[in-house]
């Protein structure tokens, strides 16, 4: 690990106003990276002692989530569990539970990716050293991403957390350089990786302060996540989904897929399929059609466009009650 | 000490079997108890201290530096701008640092290649510092200039070596399948693996003057000190290693590694105590794999299920130069019946780290496959895969004859079909999306005795001491020899203290193999028997009609506690057991059965075992709890290589891909479910006076076939390639 230095922040604008220092809350990514020297920052500021471990209700009816809040106290607090059961089911199926003591909310959206050459200081990865190639594109591509994949970058997101955010419209406040809050919707916060070392539109200097979500919609929700192993292994794929049903056609759809995306994927074109439609296989066939439409597998994960078209039926299948 | 300390040797070698039972006889109720390990409130307290844990004063930390390809040859590194950073002591590399790390038993040590590279990962240059941060830091700083040469590091353009005195051929086995009413002609697959322990590899080493003290993780001291003392170039005598405490080994640890030598180098250039643990990227990269295998298996069998033929050609990976090949068909030649057989071997020459052994080396995975392989048999012949193997079971070893020492497939096959409900499962059963299957294997180990010796003491206030340079690797060493030591003298557990891991203690075979509790507990056993001979003799009785019962000697017409015989001083005997004629007069082996109800899903193609048994017949059980614990762990082996283990490489360089626990999946506790073991009465005269067999390996040898059977039988999807992943039964699954 580098030597660097560390500032303990005791109120936002000690963040904000040190732009050239990399923000540490948990850790549990962040000093990994820094032991294998993947992240090498010369000034951390620690955020952990920061007023932004809150969970409270917004006055439209949603719920505001403070960055600060760990994994598991997100998990297991009552809204979660009753208004929002997709997320504390994403929460609960990430990491382990020591994990899940230790990393936050915010911390969770800005987690890496877990390919394997990011992590390998001897390999090319534009992610962590821009132009130097990619690794895993004719390497060993098991883990990765099928959409919103580019010819420099075929990362996956990790979250588990941020696919379930995704799907109930989650925004993020953040904090500027400037003192002033801006809201950014969760859609609209990772990037393509075009620049695979730019992954959001965070700005230097800039601090996520809380997710926000909308007041609970109608309809059921879950989350599903397909992985090696039954615990502490990322996702192959995973699908968080809501679906309302009304006089036998779906009048909401809300789903977003992990492990397959460069981010956390969600595709209107999907919803849109769904929406107004009587619950059907074949409906649920079409819909999972479209969200693999301009899957790019490689030969490691050429399997996960079956698998995310299946995971995604199944699911529907399951909130709306259709069988086979 | 005491004056009159009265020292004597007693020896025996196993020449004959010996089939009295003693520990049937003795009375003191001991023997084969789940006695809870004395080291366990140490280890559960933190007090046990493991190889990096016993710190001297000054000590300096040294992280080892990776080799970025897979061959070449260092021609330089920037020593001197990296010795210029902060707490930074030397950085040392060349002819000192070792290629890998020493087989099992090599006794010498291994290849020092002076720079030369033979796979990314290998550790070539330490860097010291104050900190261990430093020195972390530090080694990521080095710089190598290196000349890079040719280097293999795609399997399928591998160079084939096939060894001349690994082929064997017995009748003719293409008649027998050309004859037979049944065949399986098949080709599997197993990934490599890594053992993993949860301790890494660590070694503190301190000098004193010419006399190197090593605290480090090894399982076989004896060796280990000759294999240390050669890599440095110093006498044996002057190298003292001292491992009380051992966090998991399988093999891995077998022979003296990198960070032991790169520690003791360091420290006797810088003058102070020197550490170095290999990270877990380290212990994946530069320790010890099993190599992957291909194995092409052929069966052939009559119209009743009887086998005339088996073919097992396998072909497994190596460095050039190491002699050591994953000796997959090892027990093939005795498992089942037929008179026609091929056995084949060959090893490809590959730049990756070195292939060793890990758990079972030869039937984890050869047996894994060819119980696969039987399980296609049963189905195409139709016949119960139990049956099948009862049916197959042979009465002498078919390759030469020999019988065996002892025989309990049949009953192992039979009591676990009984407790797992073999015969009530159902057919086509679902719960939800999840397809259920059963699915049964055979176990099989090949039993082994090793040179063992230990020192007994029978103290003043009637307590034992049992001494010896064995290792206790998480095995439960300390609980054993307790028992054995305690059974045999009448002595209650809680006065006998045994002391183990410390290579000035007499010469233990080691623990790997699954040998270690029959020797070190087969030289305990000699020592103690010459012990009660003393006390009979003082007794004016033979031994046999001695009863020794918490701390009391009881014979017809007399009572004497212990401390009666010592009142002139303690009495020591130092005991050695020998493998002899009966290792070869008859086979020995140990034998079991697995049992696995697996779910796969419909969906996604994801496998978790839903319950697995395993009924295992290895002699006698010296402590129930231990033994089980072993199976347990054996059976949790199975579970990750069928599953989820898979050593992956890329072959275009080489590198190891999943270097870390995060991507190299081992079963987590999620993918355990309950486990249950039984084990079957057995004694074996022909293995050590305890009549007791191995038991550490037997619990992996062919676990792994009982899930994919399971899958075949849930899906229809006959996985041959190791691990069933998702990507591997999703094909096969219904469409959607």
């Amino acid at each position: 690990m580098k030597q660097f230095d560390y500032i303990r922040a005791s109120a936002n604008s000690d963040v904000t106003r040190t732009p050239d220092a990399t923000i540490i809350a948990g850790g549990t990514n962040l000093l990994d990276l820094m032991k294998l020297e993947v992240m090498t920052p010369d000034k951390l500021v620690d955020i952990s002692r920061l007023d932004l471990k809150q969970i409270t209700p917004t006055r439209d009816g949603g719920l505001r989530i403070g960055a600060l809040v760990t994994n598991s106290d997100l998990a297991a607090d009552m809204t979660v569990r009753e208004d929002y059961a997709a997320l504390s089911s994403a929460l609960l199926a990430g990491a382990s539970g020591q994990l899940r003591n230790k990393a936050t909310t915010g911390g969770n959206l800005l987690q890496r990716t877990r390919c394997y050459y990011f992590y390998d200081t001897d390999q090319p990865c534009n992610k962590r050293e821009p132009g130097s190639g990619c690794g895993a594109m004719e390497g060993a591509n098991r883990l990765h991403a099928i959409l919103g994949v580019t010819d420099k970058c075929i990362a996956s997101h990790p979250s588990d957390m941020a696919v379930a955010m995704q799907m109930l419209g989650a925004e993020i406040e953040i904090e500027g350089t400037d003192g002033a809050s801006r809201t950014v919707p969760l859609s609209e916060f990772y990037l393509i990786p075009t620049d695979p070392a730019v992954e959001t539109v965070l700005q230097s200097g800039e601090l996520i302060t809380a997710v926000t979500l909308p007041a609970p919609a109608e309809g059921n929700q879950t989350y599903r996540k397909v992985r090696d192993r039954a615990s502490y292994a990322f996702a192959m794929a995973s699908v968080a989904a809501r679906i309302e049903v009304s006089e036998g056609k779906i009048t909401q759809a809300a789903i977003a897929c992990g492990g397959i995306g460069s981010m956390p994927w969600r595709d209107p074109a999907v919803e849109e399929a769904l929406v107004g439609q009587e619950p059907s296989a074949t409906l649920f066939s079409k819909a999972a059609d479209i969200l693999v439409a301009d899957a790019a597998p490689k030969d490691g994960n050429a399997f996960k466009v079956p698998l995310a078209r299946r995971t995604l039926i199944a699911t529907l299948k399951e909130l709306t009650g259709v069988q086979q | 000490m005491t004056d009159g300390i009265n020292i004597s040797t007693a020896e025996l070698t196993m020449n004959e079997p010996d089939d009295r039972n003693r520990l049937d006889v003795t009375v003191q109720g001991l023997i084969h108890t789940g006695m809870d390990r004395p080291d366990g409130p140490l280890k559960v307290s933190g007090r046990a201290t493991y190889a990096h844990e016993d710190q001297p004063a000054g000590m300096m930390t040294g992280v080892l530096v990776r080799a970025p390809v897979a061959g070449g040859q260092i021609t330089g590194l920037n020593a001197e701008a990296v010795r210029k950073l902060d707490g930074v002591r030397d950085v040392f590399h060349g002819k000192t640092f070792l290629r890998n790390p020493a087989q099992g038993t090599a006794n010498e040590a291994p290849v020092q290649p002076d720079g030369k590279i033979s796979y990314i990962g290998q550790p070539v240059a330490l860097v010291v510092a104050d900190t261990f941060e430093q020195a972390r830091h530090a080694a990521h700083m080095i710089e190598l200039q290196i000349t890079p040469e040719d280097a293999v590091t795609d399997l399928d353009v591998a160079e084939i070596e096939t060894p001349k005195d690994k082929q064997s051929s017995q009748g003719d086995l293409d008649a027998a399948l050309s004859d037979a009413a049944y065949t399986v002609d098949e080709t599997y697959r197993t990934s490599g693996h890594s053992s993993s322990a949860m301790e890494p590899h660590a070694a503190i080493a301190q000098w004193d003057g010419g006399k190197l003290t090593l605290r480090g993780s090894y399982q076989m001291l004896k060796y280990n000190v000759n294999e240390l003392a050669d890599a440095l170039g110093v006498d044996a005598e002057n190298v003292h290693i001292l491992a009380p405490y051992v966090g998991g080994g399988f093999g891995s640890k077998l022979g003296i590694s990198h960070e032991a030598v790169a520690a003791a180098h360091a420290a006797r250039e810088l003058g102070a105590p020197v550490a170095v643990v290999l990270s877990r990227q380290q212990v994946l990269e530069a320790t010890m794999r099993r190599s992957e295998t291909v194995q092409h298996i052929k069966l052939a069998a009559d119209a009743d299920g009887r086998m005339t033929g088996i073919g097992h050609d396998s072909t497994v990976s190596q460095l050039l130069d190491e002699s050591f090949a994953e000796p997959v068909s090892q027990a093939t030649p005795f498992l089942y019946r037929g008179e026609n057989r091929e056995i084949g071997m060959h090893i490809k020459r590959i730049n990756r780290m070195c292939a060793g052994s890990v758990r079972a080396p030869g039937e984890a995975v050869g047996i894994t496959a060819l119980e696969i392989a039987m399980d296609e048999l049963a189905d195409v012949s139709g016949i119960d895969p139990v049956e099948l193997r009862k049916r197959n079971i042979p009465e002498v070893d078919p390759s030469d004859g020999r019988e065996f020492s002892s025989h309990k497939l049949a009953e192992a096959l039979d009591d676990g079909a009984k407790t797992f409900g073999w015969a009530d499962r159902e057919a086509g059963k679902t719960d939800g999306e999840w397809l259920i299957g059963y699915g049964m294997s055979s176990a099989t180990r090949v039993n082994m005795l090793g040179e063992s010796h230990a020192r007994v003491t029978l103290n003043e206030d009637g307590s034992l001491l049992v001494e010896t340079d064995m290792t206790d690797i998480g095995t439960g060493t300390y609980a054993i020899l307790t028992q054995i030591a305690g059974e045999m003298l009448g002595v209650p557990a809680d006065r006998v203290t045994v002391r183990l891991g410390d290579s000035s203690l007499p010469k233990a075979a080691g623990s790997g193999g699954s040998w270690g509790a029959a020797s070190s507990g087969g030289s305990v056993f000699v020592a103690c028997e010459a012990l009660r001979k003393k006390i009979a003799e003082t007794m004016g009785v033979e031994e046999r009609d001695l009863t020794l019962q918490d701390g009391v000697a009881t014979t017809n017409n007399r009572r004497a506690d212990l401390p009666e015989f010592t009142k002139n001083g303690p009495f020591t005997v130092e005991g050695t057991i020998n493998k002899g004629d009966t290792q070869t007069d008859r086979r020995q082996a140990t034998f079991g059965a697995f049992f696995a109800e697996v779910g796969v899903n419909s969906v996604t193609g994801e496998t978790r075992v839903r319950r697995m048994h395993g009924s295992f017949a290895a002699g006698r059980i010296l402590n129930a709890k231990t033994a089980r614990s072993q199976c347990l762990g054996g059976m949790t082996f199975g579970i990750g290589m069928a599953l989820t283990e898979e050593l992956m490489f890329d072959k275009r360089d080489g590198h190891l891909v999943n270097n870390d626990l995060a991507e190299y999946h081992v079963p987590v506790n999620l993918d355990v479910p309950q486990l249950t073991v039984n084990f079957v009465q057995e004694r074996d005269p022909w293995a050590n006076p305890m009549q007791a067999k191995g038991i550490g390996e037997l619990g992996i040898c062919g676990a792994g076939a009982s899930i994919i059977n399971a899958i075949y039988d849930a899906c229809g999807v006959r996985v041959r390639d190791l691990p069933a992943t998702m990507d591997k039964i999703l094909p096969g699954l219904p469409d959607m």
